[in-house]
């Protein structure tokens, strides 16, 4: 053995992992602007409940944050999830109204109802894309469109759910009396950001995902089925999003062809503000669910400063994912440089 | 020297006979590409516990024969003995060879750079759902303390370096029990001292028993670190020799071929023509994102050629003087003047024309018309804002297309449907079009017909002697650089180790100094 070298005994302080800083940088804003909100806005900033009153109003959010976190870090996107939420909650509206089955059987086949409209977007799309090959905007983008107008077939009124084992289950609360109120919803929403961060962490499936986002040819070399666990994430980004659209029917209980609209995009915005790269092999839904916050926290602050014209909200969203993206690529850029010349050399050398 | 060859009978008897310890043995592989007969009956013999470098230029079939071997493609007739299989191996995949103890770390690192260390070594070879985050770690810390490769299991992987990804990649091929370890080219991205670092990896796993096929195309390392050579040339089996057997001038002789191309000569070309004394082009310590300092120039009418072998710097160094790679550093003139030239297109403003190595890559646009494809660069070089009539185009591809003998059903068809020597005037047509001062032409009888060679070869000489052009001549064939150069610049592992001029432009002489100290 002519080579050794002493680092290898002693212990090294390890470079943060990329997700690991940006979800950091997230969760940095996050508190800095609830704090400036807390001090400049004061009263309702300053309850507990505030928290959860965006927990409860954004549940289906932070789910399809998720839906897209977990696709983004295989490398693809999937745009076709707000049309999946409205379809999920105007069909499970259109079952519940009219159906005519009464009681917890209702819910339970309503819910079922969800989860296959889940099941088929997420096998279809995920099929077309990992197994024929074809560009996953695209895919999804007809799967947008798809959804919206099956939407509309199943009904271009309004339907207000009367539903009454629907209704009460809508009831149920967490909550610690007079103080916080946590609803169902909200609570199924963290359920599955826990869910979802096992998955990505601990689990093969979620491992294979990141391999593949991060460099698909070696994944295939390191042994990894690569088709399938990019199947399988993108059924899981459906079945989230049929899960989001049932968490918002119950938050609204009534379907409306104008649900999650334009929410497909808050998510991958929110993704991105949580440091998921659309480049993919990095990204995290505890990232992604603070990335949700702050998205909703700007609504907030600028309904709390009485700002009424809705364009201030857009354009500070904007301003901050444009400011967020900077910061990411400024940062991956720094501490990428050294190995960024080598990739370029590597390249060169083919 | 013909008896240091082993010849394919002496290499079956190797074969059968346990005390050899072979562990591997391909015999009699061929393997044919459309118009190409890639491999011809080539045997190839590993044993236990060595280091066997595999040397040949570009097209010798190396990397055909490592593609074979790990099952990327078929091979045709031959046969594969691994130790330990009963009979003949079947190998169809990578996981297949992997499976067989058949290793490969390949030059373009195939490993994951956002996930950890410990997660690159265990990855897709785990049998539960869960990660084992814990006990992978732990093992893995003891695998790279065990080899020596400096890095810790928990670290991201793209925070290694190079050459530290490279060992990783080594530790899960030796993790995964493999017999036979491939190192395509695993030096040509690594510095000096990351060189040695693997090198004693590689000296290690040797001294375990792993055999290591290496391919790389840096003669000195070879000499360094390898026991035994096989060395292939267009598609054949030239022989296996112990390092010691074969001086580092011979290999070269043997990688490169002594057959003449006696297919033309001198007088039938033309002849070569005393350069005049005017500088068109001087460069000095230009260097590059890929190249090192180097000094240059070249007199009006002058063809001179870089030379070495594949990756030893004769592309990179053309490159940068046509600002095709980042320029880093240097002074050029051009007539005499100062220029600064870090772009394509002031090279081109500067009289500058560069005919590219990879045709496929930097040259054609192959859905374009050639017509199109032959006005692009005067194009440019006009500016976009000066368009010019349809009829004007017509008459330059129609003059081009005479003149060179290109092969084209019309100026529309698109380029991508012609043959490579036809696609090659096309380009030569562009450049020659934009009446350059100076034409940098890398490799322009690569892969192109014999005839189409000659042509080519006339052609520059026909340049030089008659409009005065200034050409720099590349192509991996000695034969045809001793045709047309007046000045060779030999390069070796990125540095230009000699210049030959007059009388010293002979074979042997270029094959010496391309081989340098071996002798």
């Amino acid at each position: 053995m002519t080579v050794k070298n002493p680092e290898v005994s002693t212990v090294r302080r390890q470079p943060m992992s990329n997700t690991k800083l940006l979800m950091l940088i997230a969760i940095g804003i996050f508190v800095f602007m609830y704090a400036a909100a807390m001090i400049f806005l004061g009263k309702r900033f300053l309850t507990v409940q505030e928290i959860f009153n965006l927990l409860n109003n954004n549940a289906y959010l932070i789910i399809l944050g998720c839906s897209l976190t977990i696709v983004m870090i295989g490398g693809g996107i999937d745009i076709s999830v707000g049309g999946v939420v409205c379809l999920t909650a105007m069909s499970v509206a259109k079952f519940l109204q009219f159906s005519g089955i009464e009681g917890p059987a209702g819910v339970a086949l309503s819910i079922l109802l969800a989860l296959a409209i889940g099941l088929f977007f997420g096998i279809e799309q995920g099929f077309l894309v990992s197994y024929l090959g074809i560009q996953p905007f695209i895919v999804t983008l007809a799967g947008m469109f798809l959804s919206r107008g099956v939407t509309t077939m199943v009904s271009s009124e309004n339907i207000p759910i009367k539903h009454e084992a629907f209704q009460a289950m809508k009831k149920i609360t967490l909550q610690i009396p007079g103080v916080l109120k946590l609803e169902l919803g909200a609570a199924i929403a963290l359920l599955i950001l826990l869910g979802m961060y096992l998955l990505l962490r601990h689990h093969k499936l979620g491992r294979s995902i990141y391999a593949l986002g991060g460099n698909q040819q070696s994944a295939l070399m390191l042994g990894i089925n690569v088709k399938r666990s990019r199947f399988l994430s993108y059924v899981i980004s459906s079945v989230l999003a049929a899960i989001a659209g049932y968490v918002f029917i119950m938050h609204a209980s009534s379907g409306k062809t104008s649900i999650g609209l334009r929410s497909e995009m808050d998510a991958i915005a929110s993704a991105i503000i949580g440091g998921t790269l659309l480049t993919g092999g990095v990204g995290n839904v505890f990232g992604t669910f603070f990335g949700v916050m702050i998205l909703t926290t700007i609504q907030e602050i600028m309904a709390a400063s009485k700002v009424q014209e809705s364009y201030w909200q857009e354009i500070a969203s904007g301003a901050i994912l444009a400011l967020f993206i900077l910061l990411q690529s400024v940062v991956l850029a720094q501490r990428g440089k050294k190995v960024q010349l080598q990739g370029r050399l590597k390249a060169k050398k083919e | 020297m013909e008896n240091r060859v082993v010849r394919a009978k002496d290499l079956m008897n190797v074969s059968q006979d346990p005390q050899n310890n072979v562990v591997l043995s391909m015999r009699g592989i061929s393997k044919t590409f459309p118009g190409t007969k890639a491999l011809n009956n080539v045997n190839f013999t590993l044993r236990k516990g060595e280091i066997h470098a595999l040397m040949g230029e570009n097209g010798a079939g190396k990397s055909t024969l490592i593609k074979v071997l790990t099952g990327v493609y078929p091979k045709d007739s031959g046969q594969i003995f691994v130790d330990g299989i009963e009979g003949e191996a079947s190998i169809h995949s990578p996981q297949e060879a992997q499976n067989l103890g058949i290793s490969t770390v390949y030059q373009e690192i195939n490993l994951c750079p956002n996930l950890t260390v410990a997660e690159n070594m265990f990855i897709g070879r785990s049998k539960g759902a869960r990660v084992q985050w814990k006990s992978n770690e732990k093992r893995a810390n003891e695998i790279l303390s065990n080899l020596g490769i400096p890095a810790q299991a928990d670290q991201e992987l793209s925070h290694c370096s190079l050459a530290v990804q490279q060992m990783v990649a080594i530790a899960r091929a030796v993790d995964m029990q493999c017999k036979v370890l491939i190192l395509d080219e695993p030096t040509s991205s690594l510095d000096d001292k990351e060189v040695q670092m693997l090198f004693g990896l590689m000296r290690d796993l040797r001294d375990r028993g792993v055999g290591i096929i290496f391919v790389t195309h840096f003669l000195e390392q070879v000499y360094e670190v390898s026991d035994r050579i096989t060395v292939l040339r267009n598609g054949e089996l030239v022989g296996e020799y112990l390092i010691s057997d074969l001086p580092q001038v011979e290999l070269v002789a043997r990688m490169m071929g002594k057959d003449l191309n006696d297919l033309a000569d001198l007088e039938e070309i033309g002849q070569k023509k005393t350069a005049s004394e005017a500088v068109v082009y001087e460069a000095e310590n230009l260097s590059s994102s890929d190249s090192r300092p180097f000094n240059f120039m070249i007199r009006e009418g002058e063809i001179n050629g870089f030379t070495g072998l594949l990756g030893s710097g004769r592309s990179e160094s053309v490159r940068a003087i046509f600002g095709a790679d980042r320029v880093t550093g240097g002074t050029v003139k051009v007539k005499g003047k100062a220029v600064s030239i870090t772009k394509p297109h002031e090279a081109m403003k500067a009289g500058i024309g560069y005919l590219p190595e990879d045709r496929k890559r930097d040259g054609i646009i192959s859905d374009l018309s050639v017509r199109e494809n032959i006005i692009l660069a005067l194009q440019v070089m006009k500016g976009f804002f000066h368009p010019m009539s349809r009829k004007e185009t017509e008459q330059f591809a129609d003059e081009y297309i005479k003149a060179l003998k290109i092969k084209t059903a019309s100026q529309e068809t698109p380029v991508g449907s012609l043959s490579g020597g036809n696609q090659q005037k096309v380009i030569l047509a562009r450049w020659l079009l934009t009446h350059p001062d100076y034409l940098i032409l890398d490799e322009p009888t690569r892969g192109i017909d014999v005839g189409t060679k000659l042509e080519i070869q006339k052609l520059v000489l026909k340049l030089a002697a008659e409009e005065n052009m200034s050409i720099t001549f590349i192509s991996s064939e000695i034969e045809e650089m001793l045709r047309t150069c007046s000045r060779l610049i030999v390069m070796r592992d990125r540095n230009i180790v000699g210049e030959l001029t007059g009388d010293e432009l002979n074979q042997s002489s270029v094959m010496k100094t391309i081989a340098g100290g071996g002798q």
